[in-house]
Formats: C-alpha cells, structure tokens, sequence
C-alpha cells in the first residue's frame, strides 16, 4: 500500500507543470554560471586570487587548470544551494495545503489510508522531489562542467587559507556533499510541511517557509558575538552549509593534505544530527496537528 | 434489520458554535437514506463525522456495527462518498483520478475495468480530457464514480445532483435507486432539496441548526391525502379576511408576500374551490404545490424558507 | 676536530673569492639546459596542499620553468631564482665581500651586492663548499620579492652542480581573502589563530628523482 500510495504522490508531483518550473530554474542558473564563466574565466579568477598574485606566479596555465569543473560546481553549488530552498519549499509547502485548496484533501482523507500514513507519503514523496533536484544539480552542475570545463586538483578557497585538493581524491567529495544537502534540504521540507498542515492554501506556507529560512539565514551569517553563542548553534541554517566541510581536508604539520581525509568529520556529523533532529521535530509536530485537525476544507 | 449507520447522541462543536446537536439516527441496510436541512444546519458536518474528517466533540458514531473511530480503515475501505462538490485534480485525466481514488480505496483496477466505471456515469467518452476541460456537471458525474470505483457497501452523497443539468439529475437518481434496490447498497444522500429526496429516498431525516427536527420513513412522514394549495388572487389580504370571516381560518398555513399557502385534503380540493370563487375575488391561480416541499418549511422557521427559495 | 677544519681550510681560504666564484660558475656552465623529475612540498602556512609531482625545466642562461604536470600547484614568485642563474648570468655586476668561512660547517660566506643600483637583486649571500664547488646556501634579498633563502642538498648530479634536492623559502604576503568571495563554512575546528598566519614564510621543497641533461630544450616550454 506504501508504494501504491507513493507512486500516486509521485505521480501528482511530477504530471504537474510547476514542478518543472524549479527544474528549469536549476538549468538556467547552472548554464548561466558555467557560461559566464566560460566566456570570462580570466577575470572571475582575477576577482578569486587577485591578491594573492603578488606571492604567487599564477601564468594562464595555471588559470586554465585552476578553472576546472570540479571548482565551477563547488561555486554552482555556493550560489545555488542558498535558492534550493524556496524549490524544495514550492513542493513541500504545497504538499498538504495545495490538497486542501484544490479540495482533494477531504476525498483522500475518507480513503482507508491514516493520516500519519498519508503525511509520511506526502513526505517521502517531497524527499524524492528534492533528490530529483540534486541529481540534476549533480548532472548538470558536476558532470557538465567536468564535461566543458575538464578536470583538475580543486581550489578551495577560504578565508583562512586554500586548500588543494588532488583531483582523484574530488569526487566522493562530492557525493557526500549531495547527500548532505539532501538532507538539509529535507529540514526545510519538513518545516514546510508544517505550516503546509496549517494553511489551506499552497502560498502562505511557500512564504512562510522562505522567511524562515531568510531569516535564520541572515542571523547565522551575521557576525555579532550575541548571537554567535547563543542562537546561531541551533540555527538550522547554520548547519545547512555544513556540506562544504567535505572539502575542508586534514593537513600533517607541513601542511600537506591527506588524501581522503576530513577536516572536522565529527562537526558535520553533529550538523547533521541537528538537522535530522530539526527534520523530525517539525515533522513529528506536523503529523501531529494534522492528526488533531478537522478538515474543513 | 442490520444497522449500516448508527449515530448516538452527536454533536460536535465549533469554538462557539454548535453545528450538531445531539443528533441520533440510524440506517438500515440496503435503504436509501434522505438526509435534509437547510444550507448550514449541519448536514456536511455531520456527513464529515462519519467519514473522520471531523473528530466529534461528543457522541458515537458505529458503521457496518463498529466504532468509526476504533476501525476507521476497515470502515473506509467500505464506503464511498462524495463531500460538497467534488474537487479532483484538475491538471490531470478523468481516468487518473479515478485511478488514483481507487487506489487509495486499496483497489488497482485496469484501464477497461475504470472505464466501465466512467460508462456508468456517461463518462467514458471523456476519459483522457484533463479535469480542468471539464464542466461542473462532468466534475460531479466524475466525483459520483470516485465514490463508486471501489464497489463501497455504504455511499454518502452530499448534495449530488448540485450542478448537473436535468438530465443528469435524472440519470444519477437512476443510479442511485439501482444501488440500492439491485445492488443492495446503502446510500446516504444529503440535500436541501426535499422534491430530489422524496423521490428516491426510503427514510428521512430532517436537520435544523444541528437538530432532529423528524426522522422516519417517507411513507409515515406524509398524509398523502394532504397537499398545499398556492393562492393568486388580486387582493390576498381581503382574500384571508373573507375566508377567516366564513370560518375556514384552520385552511390557511402562511401568508406570503405574494400569495397564500393554503393546507388541505386532497378530497376537499373541489369544495374549497368552489367557496372561494364564490368570495367574489379573482383567483389568478390556485397550484396544488409539492407536498414534501411545503413539510419542510413547516417544520422550518420563515427565515430558513427564504434562503430557501432563494437557491 | 676543530683543529682539523681550520687545518685544511687555510689554503682554500687564500683563494680570493672571484676565483671561488668562477669555479662555480664553470660548473654550473656545463649544464646548457636540463629536465628534471621532482616531488614538490608546499610548505605554506595558509596553503594545505599535497605533494605534487612536477617537472623542473631549465634552459641556460636563466630560463626555468616548474610544472606540475597532473594538478595545480601554487608556485611563489621568485622560485625561478632557485639555480641562483640570474647572479651567474653576470657575476662581474657584483662586488664581491669575502666573509670568510662559516664556522660550523666551513663553507665559504660570498656577498654579493650589485654595482648596478637599480638591480632587484639587493643583496645576495652564498655558502659555497669550496671542496666541491657547490653552493649549499644562498639568501637573497630582492627590492620586489622580499628575501629568499635557498638550501640545496646534493647527491648524483653533484658534479653538474644539480641538487637533489632544494628548499626554498619566501616571504608571503599575508593571506586573508574577504568571506564574500570564499567558500566558508565554520566547522569548528580550531583554524590556525591569527599570530601564526602572521608567519609570514613559505618553504618549497623540490626532491629531485632525475635529471636529463643537456638533451636540448625548445623556448616555447618557457612561455
């Protein structure tokens, strides 16, 4: 019954046209970057390392090699993951409520399916939507700059230092940096479902989601010691980004990488609880309400 | 006889509101089931308690001899329904929705399975049109199939003929009166219409302001001897002065604005006339109205009856 | 011990040092151009990098050219320097300053200060082990570049005047890239604290596995 009634869910999500629409933005904001990039590397590269070019000898070999695909989609992904949100949130926030607004929420709620049930469908079917994100984020954004841009070591720049990263050591990287971000995507499928479950319209929780996650976004990159200590640890969106410490590696005393190695695995794994623990909070408090609810819809 | 329906002392409560009052009422197997009121007396929320969309504030409510809410999938599995107008997809297809309706209901039916089930609605020519090219008649001929699709043992029916053209009105009292005398369904059809209800209806219930005002069976409930007589004439007031002044006043029901409803026996139809032509007032018209019709806004208060009239 | 080194030093140190200086540079002459296979160490403080393979090619007077064939690697400004050709390009611009010799490891100390004023090259200082003839240790001041230290290591390719292996440290700027541009995340773990980026050196370190000499070079390497 599980599957049946997920395939169903799929199905609704996928025949729908404004599904696409987040598609569509993916590509064009992946084909704009790589494009720009493409045409005008040289002066993105300049705006990167331009201060650095004192110390450095940075000839147009090294440029070319420094723009590699591996680097275009770590900056798709800076760029692009930060929007993600407000896709993921145009399905989920739409989940519960957009049933109530079309009025197909009374009908399937009379069907011999509970409630929690058909909330725990809804939401693995908005888990699948946002993998399905990601997999085009990963088509597009890895494989297709890899693909026009090739391949090479990986500069990670922060503002601390670089890291360079052997390029037979990018790509696990990478997959672990898309699970990552599916779940942080999943933390704000599930505090749309929650205002989804209240709203009878698929708006009002679309909005509400995106000011939450404007909002903490804001205070977990706003530099001020008060809230440092105090909020911003458990922020969700302070973890969200925790996917690029998948790029941070571990250097010996000599500063020389380790291959395969972590900068601070335990910090993600904890982010990671954070958010699994934000997941099922807001979901759990979902389902709840939406247990208790009379639908009047 | 078996019970399908057994609702115990229901009510439910909205902040201040009120919309069911104590409601007790029973269905038999096999009956179809007219339940009546005015638009806002609690038909639909009752309705949504028997299908656990609304959790009551307080009474019980047993179907097929179970507590709803102790066994709301088995209960389910068995029942049909349609809740106010029936809202499907609309971006896709009149058979994926009633393929998505019965596979909620737990039943995976082929494509020739589901259009036969769209045939018996008249809507199998349409089966690939998406919802949204539909009219508000195929919506409901399509909502009465997603209550059909899984071959329910009890059907609700909330106000089903609401934007169907005459025909359609026609064609699913049909269909209703087949389920239950062929197929020995038990259906529950709500309206504020009591002509739609009196045709087809077994037993009745009549609601106002979420209470019992009667309940029994359509054949108890009327005198069939009795019937309403629709007034006309050119002065309607002296016309009741002068009948109260021949003594008549216990004929008269209500006086309207625009003519006086008259309450008489059937065989006193041909005396009454004759007296009152002889009152020496011109009669416009005197129109024998729907008995059933005119039940039910005796038993209603005169506000209740103009909103009435108004749909 | 000590007796011994002062011993045997005294006739090498009559030499004057122009003579220490041409005998080097006729060494050092016999190399017309060379390839050399290498494993270079980035020995940044704000740099984590591994350890790259690279290509060092060298083209007389004073062409050279290090690649990192497979990857990127971040190569100072100035590391071209680390055959010390552009000082014997043209040792007759230089005044030469004889410090006599180290006392730990009697090398030769030569200071080099250019005739010319407007020169990079400020002052240079080379530890030569007069033995051999081979430059063990230069330190270089540039008017640009700050100063360098090199330090070679020298194995087979001794009697070209080719080291094994080279440690070249630099001066760095100090690295602090506004977080608009970069990629952050604060994962929590103790990043270096400020006083330590304020170590302003660097240290690349070439170990050099093999070196193909005087087989012929085309220019276009160099561009």
């Amino acid at each position: 019954m599980f599957w049946q009634l997920l395939t169903i869910e799929l199905k609704k999500i996928f025949k729908r046209p404004r599904t696409y629409i987040a598609f569509g933005a993916i590509l064009v904001i992946v084909f704009l970057i790589q494009i720009a990039i493409k045409y005008d590397g040289k002066s993105y590269f300049d705006l990167l390392l331009n201060n650095l070019s004192g110390s450095f000898e940075f000839d147009d070999d090294f440029k070319h090699k420094f723009i590699n695909g591996y680097l275009i989609c770590f900056v798709i992904l800076n760029t692009l993951l930060i929007q993600m949100p407000l896709l993921v949130a145009l399905v989920a926030g739409d989940a519960i409520a957009g049933e109530a607004n079309m009025g197909t929420l009374r009908l399937s709620l009379t069907k011999p399916v509970s409630r929690t049930e058909y909330m725990i469908v809804k939401f693995v079917a908005s888990f699948i939507y946002t993998i399905a994100l990601l997999v085009l984020m990963a088509i597009f954004a890895l494989l297709g700059s890899m693909f026009i841009f090739g391949t090479n070591d990986m500069v990670v720049l922060r503002s601390e230092g670089i890291e360079l990263i052997k390029q037979s050591d990018v790509l696990w990287r990478y997959l672990a940096a898309f699970g990552y971000a599916a779940i942080a995507l999943t933390t704000v499928s599930a505090i749309a479902f929650l205002f989804s479950v209240l709203a009878e319209n698929s708006i009002g929780p679309i909005i509400a989601t995106m000011s939450i996650v404007l909002v903490f976004t804001i205070l977990s990159q706003m530099n001020i010691p008060f809230y440092d200590d105090t909020i911003k640890p458990y922020l969700f969106t302070t973890h969200t980004v925790a996917w690029k410490g998948f790029f941070y590696v571990k250097a010996d005393a000599s500063g020389t990488t380790i291959n395969g190695s972590i900068e601070n695995l335990p910090a993600i794994m904890r982010s990671l609880g954070i958010l699994v623990m934000y997941i099922f909070v807001f979901f759990g408090i979902a389902t709840w309400i939406f247990n208790k609810k009379d639908i009047l819809t | 006889m078996e019970k399908i329906i057994r609702v115990k002392n229901l009510t439910k409560d909205f902040k201040e509101l009120r919309a069911v009052d104590n409601l007790s009422f029973e269905v038999t197997k096999g009956q179809v089931y007219g339940f009546l009121g005015q638009n806002g007396a609690g038909k639909s929320t009752t309705i949504r308690m028997l299908l656990s969309l609304i959790k009551p504030t307080a009474g019980s409510i047993e179907i097929f001899g179970l507590n709803l809410f102790q066994n709301r999938k088995e209960i389910l599995r068995q029942v049909g329904a349609i809740i106010e107008k029936p809202d499907l997809y609309k971006y896709l297809s009149v058979l994926e929705n009633l393929k998505i309706f019965a596979a909620m209901s737990g039943k995976r039916l082929s494509t020739p399975k589901l259009l036969e089930q769209l045939a018996v609605v008249g809507l199998a020519d349409r089966a690939h049109s998406k919802v949204k090219t539909c009219s508000q008649g195929m919506k409901q001929r399509l909502g009465i199939a997603t209550a059909l699709v899984h071959n329910p043992q009890l059907i609700l029916l909330d106000e089903p003929t609401n934007g169907l053209d005459p025909q359609g009105i026609v064609d699913i009292r049909k269909l209703i009166i087949r389920l239950s005398k062929e197929l020995q369904k038990t259906v529950l059809i709500s309206s504020h219409q009591l002509n739609e209800v009196e045709l087809i209806a077994d037993a009745m219930i009549i609601i106002d302001k979420g209470k019992k005002v009667m309940e029994g069976k359509v054949s108890e409930l009327f005198d069939p001897a009795e019937t309403v007589v629709e007034l006309k004439t050119t002065d309607d007031a002296l016309m009741i002065e002068k009948i109260k002044q021949a003594g008549w006043q216990n004929i008269i029901q209500e006086k309207r604005s625009d003519c006086i409803l008259l309450k008489l026996h059937k065989k006193d139809i041909p005396s009454i006339l004759q007296k009152l032509v002889k009152l020496d007032i011109p009669i416009l018209s005197f129109y024998s109205r729907h008995s059933l019709e005119d039940y039910f806004f005796s038993l209603t208060s005169a506000k209740h009856v103009l909103a009435a009239t108004d749909n | 011990m000590v007796m011994s080194i002062i011993g045997f030093s005294m006739p090498v140190n009559a030499q004057p040092p122009q003579t220490v200086i041409q005998n080097v540079q006729a060494k050092l002459k016999k190399v017309k151009n060379y390839v050399a296979t290498g494993r270079m160490k980035t020995n940044v403080i704000f740099i984590k990098a591994p350890i790259a393979k690279v290509k060092v090619y060298y083209k007389s007077p004073n062409l050279l050219q290090i690649k990192n064939e497979s990857g990127i690697s971040f190569i100072p400004k100035g590391a071209i320097n680390i055959n010390l050709n552009s000082i014997f390009v043209d040792p007759d611009g230089f005044d030469l300053i004889d410090m006599g010799k180290d006392a730990s490891t009697s090398w030769r100390v030569i200071k080099l200060l250019p005739k010319d004023e407007n020169a990079n090259i400020v002052l240079s200082t080379l530890y030569i082990d007069t033995k051999n003839w081979l430059i063990q240790k230069a330190t270089t001041t540039t008017k640009e570049n700050g100063t360098y230290e090199l330090r070679m290591t020298y194995g087979k390719y001794a009697d070209w005047g080719l080291a094994d292996k080279v440690v070249f440290r630099f001066n760095t700027e100090n690295y602090k890239l506004p977080k608009g541009i970069t990629f952050d995340y604060d994962d929590g773990s103790d990043n270096k604290t400020n006083s330590q980026l304020k170590k302003k050196k660097g240290e690349l370190i070439i170990n050099y596995s093999s070196y193909v000499i005087n087989k012929g070079l085309p220019d276009t390497v160099f561009q």
